[in-house]
């Protein structure tokens, strides 16, 4: 019996090593490929690990930060958002279910301390060691206390729409609004399912017809390329027909003999489709693209959330460059030409900025968790969109709307506003997009602006304009 | 013939002294590397535990010194250290179960003492294997008519609020009942009488009870839907008529009908298929029935060679509970693997070989056959255990909700290896005292 006991034994011996060998297999080869495992929560739980950097306002307010708490006695961190919905669209979300987006996605890097740089190698080897890494703290140009007029100003209104207010000279993102809005702490999910889209970002992702504040545009073309002259005369009838329709001004209204810069500040269509013929469909989009249309701007925000606008066919695609177009129709804003609000800010930036086009900053400042600070970015200029006495013009004609044409209702006591309203059908039951751009103080500006309000009964000058004359109050007005 | 020798002038029980001492230390030392890991969580003291673990196996020791002198001394070292590992790991997701498994192990040692001195002379037991038998079948049929579900699997019957796995008992007694038999029988087993298609095959009435066993355990398989029990009875069986019989034959034959059986059962039960189908691809199905094992396979690789550490592994979630369903019963091995890593899982089977070996070299100096199959019955007992739950979480076999002998968290699981482990020092005594080191 010996013999087969024996034998018993070595079976159960190779059993045994069998099983030394698959936890070696799992333990030592499968390891690396495991962790790869999207379904892995183990790899989820080690980013919980990270003390993400805070998202501060320029006067200070804190819209996201990092909790501790403790899971399986380590200590993990959990990204809260004190603001709740204030910023939501701008700031974005770091959630374990819905992934990351807004500057939570593009600044990501800093934010979780896994930068390219020396910093950055440090923290990976903290995060072998699992020991807790401390991402950088960033710092934006925000301005909460516009930020958070515009989101009143709008939530008052009942109405979806976004305001984008710019530092002209800087690019520096003062306010960026988008409603309806989500509370990122714990709307998130019921946000993913709403018609309503809250989670989009308007100012960049929602595309409208700029309607007559693209006539700044045409207006910068035109003269830059001296096709007009701001002292050239126009017939002003209230129709004109092309393209086989007729074209007609707001309320079909006939204003008789008048100079350019009178059809801008009263936003004469007849006029500006003359315009547009005259200068021809290369030469505006020439200035379009000079503008930044065609192609998304280039600043510090996920790319897949920054839309590019443009002319856009009926499948809702870009259109190329050059492909045949109503030009008359394009000159007033119409011809299935789409904006974002952020593209018709930066129009307005670049006439307050002397004709520069600048590029968009949310970020003041990236501070490291010693405090020092890691990026203070500078100003980036993205060309010229007209020359310095074009844009000279267009402020004062700007002005003049404000001042005594169609955005009176912008005007704020002791600031010297200058705009253009923007009114734009949306051929859905007497229903209109309504804008306002402008900047102010129209002499040194310092901010520049847009605003738009979806699916409206009223026009810019009615709906638009006053939101922009409270936002530019609570810019300017000093911290209550 | 104790008083021959002085109580304190005996080799082994020294070498049993000491390498208890040395299991205490390890005791000690891991409960307090849990405590130091997990401060902020715990507030009872782990040294109290420390301390009743080494009295009550000191105490074990002393009644082993008395009534077993000879016995093998690397059993209940061995025992106390896998017995450690698992409290510190049970501690270590959960406190209040560890008091539990605490309690459990005292049940345990105390019934080792039990049967250390009611089988002090081993041959007793012999005269009992018929009723060990009967206890046995009943104890199944029990729990299949009085048993509870957990988990798919119909193993537990409840006693007031305590919850009873006989399976756990029925087979220490189911291999007594077979050391008996075949003790008895193993000649006229071994010896055929006719020959059918050219093999020679025993006489029914011989081979009845064995055959009316291999039937009980494939009705079990389906009556209790637990794939792992009806294994391990069948594999012991196996083994122990093939330790008389010296007949591969009866072994080809035996697995070659239980894994018909098998499939049959695959396609029977919903239980046993969706196991199969978390097998064979655990990725496919990750989030339904391969979560636990996936879970289980994440957790093993994340340890790594040299492991998290006692108490510094992800154990447990946000919630509390463990990311493992019944992380502290049949995936014991996985948090163990994460926590001390590939050298503390290795060193965990390794104990487990070192534990076999002992029995089964128990076997082979014993002069008795009843006495070596028990202890070999015993010894593949613990072996098929190990494997087969292992083996399951880290997926070499289907899984099956086996538990780790000494380590997994479950008063029946504990207490009836104790038992084990009391049987294996009492054949040793008999042994070693005609035979002596």
């Amino acid at each position: 019996m010996n013999r087969r006991i024996s034998n018993l034994f070595i079976v159960t011996t190779v059993a045994l090593v069998g099983l030394i060998a698959m936890t070696t297999y799992w333990q030592v080869w499968a390891r690396g490929s495991l962790e790869a495992r999207q379904a892995n929560v183990r790899v989820v739980y080690r980013d919980l690990a990270i003390d993400r950097g805070s998202i501060v306002t320029a006067d200070g307010i804190v819209l996201a930060e990092s909790k501790p708490s403790r899971l399986d006695g380590r200590r993990v961190y959990t990204r809260t958002y004190p603001e709740g919905g204030l910023a939501a669209q701008l700031v974005g979300y770091s959630s374990l279910l819905a992934g990351r987006s807004g500057l939570e996605r593009s600044l990501d890097p800093e934010l979780s301390g896994s930068t390219s740089d020396l910093a950055g190698i440090r923290n990976a080897f903290d995060r072998m060691k699992g020991d807790t890494v401390r991402g950088d703290d960033v710092i934006l140009r925000l301005s909460a206390a516009g930020q958070q007029e515009a989101m009143d100003q709008l939530e008052q209104l009942g109405v979806r729409g976004s305001v984008v207010v710019l530092d002209p000279s800087t690019g520096g993102l003062l306010v960026m609004a988008s409603t309806p809005t989500f509370n990122p702490n714990t709307g998130l999910e019921e946000a993913l399912a709403n018609p309503a889209s809250p989670l989009l970002n308007r100012a960049t992702q929602g595309l409208y017809p700029p309607g007559s504040t693209f006539k700044v545009v045409t207006a910068a073309s035109a003269l830059d390329s001296e096709a007009v002259t701001v002292d050239q005369q126009f017939p002003g009838p209230a129709c004109i027909q092309t393209g086989g329709q007729e074209l007609c001004n707001f309320r079909n209204r006939a204003y008789g003999p008048h100079d350019f810069g009178y059809a801008l500040v009263h936003s004469i269509n007849t006029t500006f489709a003359e315009v547009g013929l005259t200068l021809g469909q290369q030469q505006l989009e020439e200035t379009m693209r000079d503008f930044g249309f065609f192609k998304r701007i280039p600043w510090d925000y996920p790319p897949e959330q920054t839309l590019p606008s443009g002319i856009f066919n009926r499948r809702g695609n870009l259109v190329p460059f050059d492909t045949p177009v109503d030009v008359a129709r394009l000159a007033i804003g119409q011809e299935r030409l789409l904006a974002t609000p952020l593209q018709m800010a930066e129009v307005a930036a670049a006439v307050a900025n002397g004709g520069q086009l600048v590029e968009p900053q949310p970020v003041q400042e990236v501070r490291a968790p010693d405090g020092s600070v890691v990026r203070r970015p500078q100003p980036v200029y993205l060309g010229r969109a007209m020359t310095t006495e074009t844009a000279a013009t267009l402020r004062q004609l700007m002005k003049d709307v404000v001042d005594d044409g169609t955005g009176a209702a912008a005007n704020v006591a002791g600031l010297d506003v200058a705009g253009k309203t923007g009114t734009a059908e949306t051929g859905r039951d007497g229903k209109n997009d309504a804008w306002f751009i402008g900047f102010a103080p129209a002499d040194a500006p310092r901010f520049a602006f847009a605003v738009l309000v979806e699916n409206t009964d009223g026009t810019g000058g009615d709906v638009a304009a006053p939101i922009a004359a409270n936002v530019l109050r609570a810019l300017t007005e000093p911290a209550s | 013939m104790i008083s021959e020798r002085g109580i304190l002038d005996l080799p082994s029980r020294n070498r049993e002294l000491g390498l208890i001492a040395l299991a205490v230390l390890i005791t000690t030392a891991g409960f307090a590397a849990v405590q130091l890991a997990r401060a902020e969580e715990f507030s009872s003291s782990p040294l109290v535990a420390a301390l009743l673990f080494a009295f009550a196996y000191f105490v074990a020791h002393a009644v082993v010194r008395v009534v077993l002198p000879d016995a093998d001394p690397y059993v209940l070292p061995i025992t106390a250290v896998l017995t450690a590992i698992g409290l510190i790991e049970i501690y270590r997701i959960s406190p209040e179960l560890a008091r539990d498994q605490g309690i459990w192990m005292l049940l345990g040692l105390g019934l080792f003492v039990a049967v250390v001195i009611a089988f002090r002379d081993i041959r007793r037991l012999e005269e009992l294997k018929y009723t060990c038998g009967a206890v046995a079948v009943g104890l199944l049929l029990l729990t299949i008519t009085l048993g509870a579900s957990v988990n798919g699997a119909r193993l537990w019957i409840r006693i007031g609020g305590l919850q009873i796995q006989p399976g756990e008992f029925a087979k220490i007694l189911l291999v007594i009942f077979l050391a008996g038999y075949l003790r008895e029988r193993r000649e006229v087993l071994a010896a055929p009488t006719r020959r059918v298609l050219g093999v020679g095959i025993p006489a029914l009435r011989h081979a009845l009870p064995l055959l009316l066993l291999c039937g009980i355990s494939l009705v079990l398989l389906v009556a209790m839907n637990d794939l792992g029990s009806s294994l391990l009875f069948y594999v012991i069986a196996l083994a122990m008529i093939y330790i008389a019989t010296g007949r591969l034959l009866y072994v080809g034959a035996g697995l070659g009908l239980f894994a018909l059986g098998a499939l049959g059962a695959v396609q029977l039960t919903s239980h046993v298929q969706s196991r199969i189908e978390g097998w064979l691809d655990p990725w496919a199905v990750e989030q339904t029935s391969g979560y636990q094992i996936a879970q289980s396979i994440y957790t093993i690789a994340d340890g790594g060679v040299l492991g998290a550490g006692f108490g510094r592994g992800l154990i447990l979630n946000s919630a509390g509970g463990t990311i493992i369903p019944y992380a502290q019963t049949d995936f014991i091995y996985s948090v163990i693997a994460n926590e001390m890593g590939l050298v503390g899982a290795v060193a965990v089977v390794l104990l487990y070989l070192l534990l076999a070996w002992r029995g089964f070299r128990i076997a082979t100096s014993a002069d008795d056959g009843f006495s070596k199959l028990l202890a070999a019955g015993l010894a593949t007992t613990i072996a098929v255990q190990v494997f087969v739950i292992v083996g399951g979480v880290i997926r070499l076999l289907p899984l099956t909700g086996l538990t780790l002998p000494f380590v997994s968290y479950g008063g029946s699981s504990v207490t009836a290896n104790f038992a084990i482990a009391g049987l294996l020092l009492c054949i040793s005594q008999r042994a070693n005292r005609e035979r002596p080191l």
